[in-house]
């Protein structure tokens, strides 16, 4: 059963194309990842799902009804959470909760399981502003604000932007936790490594999707070999690596640079004595698995 | 209904919370009132005085004490100098210029009249002509202190004046009510502008438009809070008023809130109408003064509207302020019932349709 499906949406401002013909399909009650740098096109396939946007062309589906024709009955079963923080700085943790439920015609108490978990750890600073909160402590703030009323569908714009790495694998256990209740979640991130926590995966740039599959299956379909190498130089190897013949590319990943190999005959042993030859230093190779950012670097290149 | 109950809620909570807010709300209509009320004053006193006296004469004499006994003028300067008077008109260090001529005395005994040189400094039209207002008045009713010749007897019809509604022309009792009137209108635009905008700059605009709330529900809820404020502040502008200026309340209290519940909506509706055209609380707020002054200015307020060019009158139609001003000095003052007002009211009210109907329109919750 799909909870939420579009059918070639489309979306311009002005010359921009935001949205090319984009079709995806999330399953109920599954994590589903919107994977892409900043202007992919996230946020406008978010605010289309959400009622807040008129795609110009294509239609959509979500819990069953159309954003365009159905808005008033489908924002009661949405839960979305924008990019920036938008809730009432200037009340408190409590206050904005009560003000959510209650314009939903629910109240705290009524859903108070769905968001138990999540509550009880923001319940100390119930009476603090929600603007003198942490990046961590908002964010989750806006989760419960999301799911007061208990959605079908939870849309997640870019939820671990600003927030530390603690905090972003505290809402992400959460997150993993509210799948026993059914919910389907949307969520988008430009992050890699939250890819890997979501069930399914869709790779988006510049408005159009490059590839929809589940993480292990998106890593497993980079078509090359893969290795990681290390030296003292990092920048002149990156640079002497480019160079080497049979290579389909190299970039910096992390401590090492990541180099992928068109002619698959290459071995370790040769990329090792090129770099000898070209007198660097400290040479480490290793072959490494593909992750979902080189699959994403792979497509586009491609 | 409760949704709107909630929002209003959520209003007035952060109404509270806000530090500038409630001073703002209750300080504002008082503070305004008092200072506006002492300082637009048009009654000049102390103008100063230059005088050439080329005559010397008891009658003379007699005639510049009358000026210094008025109250109005102070001696500021005396010579024999006609140049030297004028160089200190033209350098302001003098107001107005009184020249006797020589034989003003030996003129008025033989003719039974002779004239005195005015000279005002005009570069503030309005104290120049209170001045010769003022002086006239003095050189007409001077008396000399010689007897007319026969003949000559002084005849004519004496105007005696009466300020009715206001008998001492005090200005204050004029002031308050259009200031307290003023102020009520500007404040409620101002705070409805920059609190819908404020929705969109933070962004919790977005977080609204995804709950089951309404256009209309929205609306209302923002709507609301300060109308009540409205009312809040006519009460306490209205006390500070009576209070410190015993500005006298000739009509019916009941008329006056009846009056402002009426009239408040047009100035929300307009900040809504504006925030709908802003993207940021600056923006608001530049074009909510860009209208603000003009209503100001053009209310009747400073300069009475029936002083203005045809044209400035028609376009004074428009503006919400005036009805305002002149309600409330009809009622305060001239204790106007309710039959004299419904014409006003009923413009006000219509007033109020268009312009929310307007704001409505041009809303637009879903992009």
């Amino acid at each position: 059963m799909s909870s939420i499906t579009t059918t070639n949406l489309s979306k311009a401002y002005g010359e921009v194309q935001a949205l090319k013909n984009i079709n995806l399909s999330v399953r109920e009650g599954e994590i589903f990842g919107l994977i892409g740098p900043d202007g992919a096109g996230k946020t406008t396939l978010f605010r289309i799902l959400a009622t807040l946007l008129l795609p110009d062309s294509g239609s959509a589906r979500v819990a069953g009804l159309d954003p365009v024709g159905d808005y008033k009955k489908l924002r009661t079963k949405l839960g979305y959470m924008p990019g920036r923080f938008s809730l009432y700085q200037d009340l408190t943790v409590r206050e904005n909760l009560e003000f959510f439920a209650s314009v939903f015609g629910s109240s705290i108490e009524e859903n108070y399981e769905l968001i138990r978990e999540i509550y009880v750890q923001i319940e100390p600073f119930r009476d603090r502003r929600a603007g003198a909160l942490s990046g961590g402590m908002k964010q989750k703030l806006a989760l419960c604000c999301a799911l007061i009323h208990k959605p079908e569908v939870l849309l997640l714009d870019e939820p671990g932007t600003g927030v530390d790495p603690v905090s972003r694998q505290e809402f992400w256990d959460m997150l993993r936790r509210l799948r026993q209740w059914g919910i389907t979640i949307l969520v988008s991130t430009p992050y890699m490594d939250e890819a890997e926590l979501c069930d399914r995966i869709a790779l988006i740039q510049q408005g159009e999707i490059l590839t929809i599959d589940t993480p292990e299956k998106v890593r497993a379909a980079y078509p090359r070999p893969l290795f990681a190498v290390r030296a003292d130089d990092m920048y002149r190897l990156i640079r002497d690596l480019r160079e080497l013949p049979g290579a389909a590319g190299c970039y910096a990943f992390g401590e090492s640079a990541h180099l992928s190999l068109r002619d698959t005959a290459i071995g370790l042993d040769d990329v090792r004595r090129y770099l000898i030859e070209r007198r660097h230093e400290a040479v480490e190779v290793s072959p490494t698995p593909a992750t979902i950012e080189d699959c994403f670097i792979e497509f586009l290149n491609h | 209904m409760r949704t709107i109950l909630f929002l209003v809620q959520k209003e007035f909570l952060q109404i509270r919370r806000n530090k500038m807010m409630l001073p703002m709300i209750l300080i504002m209509p008082v503070f305004q009132t008092l200072l506006l009320s002492f300082a637009a004053n048009y009654e000049i006193k102390n103008l100063h005085l230059g005088v050439v006296d080329n005559d010397l004469s008891p009658a003379s004499r007699q005639l510049v004490s009358k000026f210094t006994a008025s109250g109005y003028f102070q001696i500021k300067d005396a010579g024999f100098s006609t140049a030297e008077a004028a160089e200190d008109l033209a350098r302001d260090r003098t107001d107005l210029l009184l020249e006797i001529p020589a034989n003003f005395e030996r003129d008025l005994v033989r003719e039974g009249h002779a004239s005195v040189n005015l000279t005002a400094n005009a570069i503030n039209a309005t104290k120049a002509g209170l001045a010769m207002g003022y002086a006239g008045g003095i050189v007409r009713d001077f008396t000399p202190p010689v007897p007319a010749p026969a003949g000559s007897r002084r005849q004519g019809v004496e105007v005696v004046y009466s300020n009715w509604y206001n008998p001492r022309l005090d200005y204050k009792t004029f002031m308050v009510p259009g200031i307290l009137g003023e102020i009520v209108a500007l404040i409620i635009c101002f705070l409805t502008a920059l609190n819908i905008v404020r929705e969109r700059e933070i962004g919790t605009i977005e977080q609204l438009n995804v709950t089951p709330i309404h256009k209309w529900q929205f609306i209302l809820g923002k709507l609301l809070p300060f109308w009540i404020l409205s009312l809040f502040m006519m009460t306490v502008g209205l006390t500070a008023g009576w209070l410190v200026f015993r500005i006298p309340i000739e009509g019916d209290l009941w008329l006056v809130f009846l009056y402002t519940l009426t009239f408040a909506p047009t100035m929300l509706g307009l900040g809504f109408l504006i925030s709908n055209f802003a993207e940021s609380q600056q923006q608001a707020m530049f074009t909510a003064w860009f209208f603000m002054i003009i209503f100001i200015l053009m209310c009747g307020l400073f300069t009475p509207v029936e002083s203005m060019p045809q044209w400035a009158q028609w376009l004074n139609t428009l503006n919400p302020v005036k009805y305002f001003v002149e309600f409330m000095r009809l009622v305060l003052l001239k204790g106007a019932g309710f039959a004299e007002i419904r014409q006003n009211l009923m413009t006000v009210f219509a007033y109020a349709v268009v312009v929310n109907g307007l704001a409505v329109w041009t809303y637009r919750k879903r992009a």
